[in-house]
């Protein structure tokens, strides 16, 4: 499965929202996401795709919308 | 010699702007003149921490040394290993001085820590910032004479806004282009004014001529229930007045210096009083600090507690983080019943915000949402907020113990 299939399979599991119709919302200002989802993100990330990412690179600007999410993914798989 | 309190009075104003104008020409023809700025680093941290302050300038410059040999060690030892225990002991050794003097007062009938300086607690939160970065990798390049500058960059030793080293260091590093620079000007010398207003008008109004007067009077119509009364009602919003103004006053004092000197140090409150719930109240007020407790304390637990499944349910490890945090928070600003009665109210007041925000949610039909709404709900917010100040305040100690 691709990596955008899956960050998206990953968030609409956590939020309980398909987020895929928006892909530039900014899901922390609309309250999809918080803290505690951004922390799910990351251990799903890392059970399902296998990539590392260590809370502190989790700069949350750099991570507050679906596109940017999987280009981020992108860069760190 | 004279000893000046940050941003206290005319004159260290008007000494900072002469101190400043070199190091703004500089910057307007694209130089850094590290050496000049680390002089006027020195002056004013000589002005702050100097004269009949000296004890407290001789405690800083212990703190440094040691805080520099910890996180400077531990980058060294990073590069090969990566231990846990030694990372968790590096990090209790760089908590421990600023928990003696948080403890010190308690135990000691009042009496406050020789080691303590003005300023400790927001060096140890730069200081485990990076200590916690070099363990996940994430800083890599750790370097020394940027450290110091980082931890001892004078605008904002004393209260904050906490920057990030790997911020500072981009900032630090580069000299922004003139276009950049002016706007960066222009910023800064308004939150300059902006902060004069806040800071020395109105913080003075309802903190120096407001406050006392309604705590006399709250004093004085105690016997009612609980000691209430309506002028502890108005001593509530006069306090939450001033502790706004102040440190908002303040912050903009230390952003807008920073600024002009090519640094762009990230705001510290962000229009407060209009959020909607407590948790969004979080991401505008003293930003800075709640980022950093959301960032090295509430997210790195949650991780913890979750990779080890130590409860079943992601809402039950919300929840016991949202105490353990704003806990630490409490017992952060001082070891009093007040101070933790304060983190706990705002623990639990977090806890409440996410069962409402869940059951919006899922009702999302039947739950209106208008206008109407959204003012009654930055209404309750507001007097939630002030409310758990008053708490803060202390004046509660004084109505009921003393």
């Amino acid at each position: 499965m691709d990596i955008k299939a899956t960050v998206l399979d990953i968030l609409n599991d956590l939020t309980g929202s398909d987020v895929s119709g928006a892909m530039d919302e900014n899901l922390f200002d609309s309250g999809i996401m918080d803290s505690m989802a951004s922390v799910q993100l990351l251990l799903s990330l890392q059970s399902e795709l296998g990539v590392n990412v260590p809370v502190s690179e989790f700069e949350r600007s750099e991570w507050d919308t679906p596109n940017k999410i999987i280009a981020k993914v992108e860069s760190l798989d | 010699m004279l000893t000046f309190e940050p941003y206290g009075n005319p004159t260290y104003f008007a000494l900072l702007g002469v101190a400043l104008l070199p190091l703004m020409i500089g910057l307007l023809y694209g130089k850094r003149s590290r050496l000049y700025e680390t002089l006027i680093s020195i002056f004013f941290l000589v002005l702050t921490f100097g004269g009949a302050k000296w004890t407290q300038g001789i405690a800083l410059i212990i703190y440094i040394l040691y805080e520099v040999g910890l996180t400077w060690g531990y980058a060294v030892y990073r590069k090969n290993h990566n231990s846990g225990p030694f990372f968790y002991l590096m990090v209790i050794l760089a908590i421990a001085p600023l928990t003696i003097v948080k403890v010190t007062p308690a135990v000691e009938n009042g009496q406050s820590s020789l080691i303590g300086f003005l300023g400790i607690s927001y060096l140890t939160f730069r200081a485990v910032q990076t200590i916690m970065e070099t363990r996940d990798g994430t800083l890599k390049n750790y370097n020394l004479m940027t450290f110091l500058q980082f931890m001892l960059f004078f605008p904002t030793i004393s209260s904050g806004p906490i920057d990030r080293y790997r911020r500072f260091e981009a900032d630090y590093r580069s000299v922004p282009d003139r276009e950049k620079y002016l706007g960066m000007l222009q910023k800064g010398i308004r939150y300059l004014f902006v902060g004069f207003l806040y800071k020395f008008i109105l913080a003075y109004y309802f903190g120096t001529i407001l406050m006392p007067k309604l705590q006399l009077m709250a004093m004085h119509s105690r016997g009612g229930f609980l000691d209430l009364s309506w002028p502890l009602v108005g001593y509530m919003y006069a306090y939450s007045a001033d502790l706004f103004f102040d440190f908002a006053g303040y912050s903009l004092f230390a952003v807008g210096t920073s600024y002009i000197m090519g640094i762009a140090t990230p705001m510290n409150f962000k229009q407060p009083w209009r959020s909607p719930n407590i948790k969004d109240f979080w991401n505008r007020w003293h930003i800075t600090l709640s980022f950093w407790f959301r960032d090295f304390i509430y997210m790195r637990l949650v991780f913890w507690f979750m990779k080890h499944k130590v409860f079943k349910k992601p809402t039950t490890t919300a929840n016991v983080t949202y105490i353990i945090n704003m806990l630490v928070m409490g017992f952060w600003h001082g070891v009093t019943w007040y101070y933790i009665t304060y983190g706990l109210f705002h623990g639990v007041a977090l806890m409440v915000n996410d069962v409402w925000l869940r059951y919006k949610k899922k009702h999302r039909q039947s739950v209106p949402h208008n206008h109407f709404t959204q003012i009654f709900a930055i209404f309750l917010t507001a007097n939630l907020v002030c409310f758990s100040f008053l708490i803060f305040s202390g004046i509660l100690d004084k109505i009921w113990f003393q």
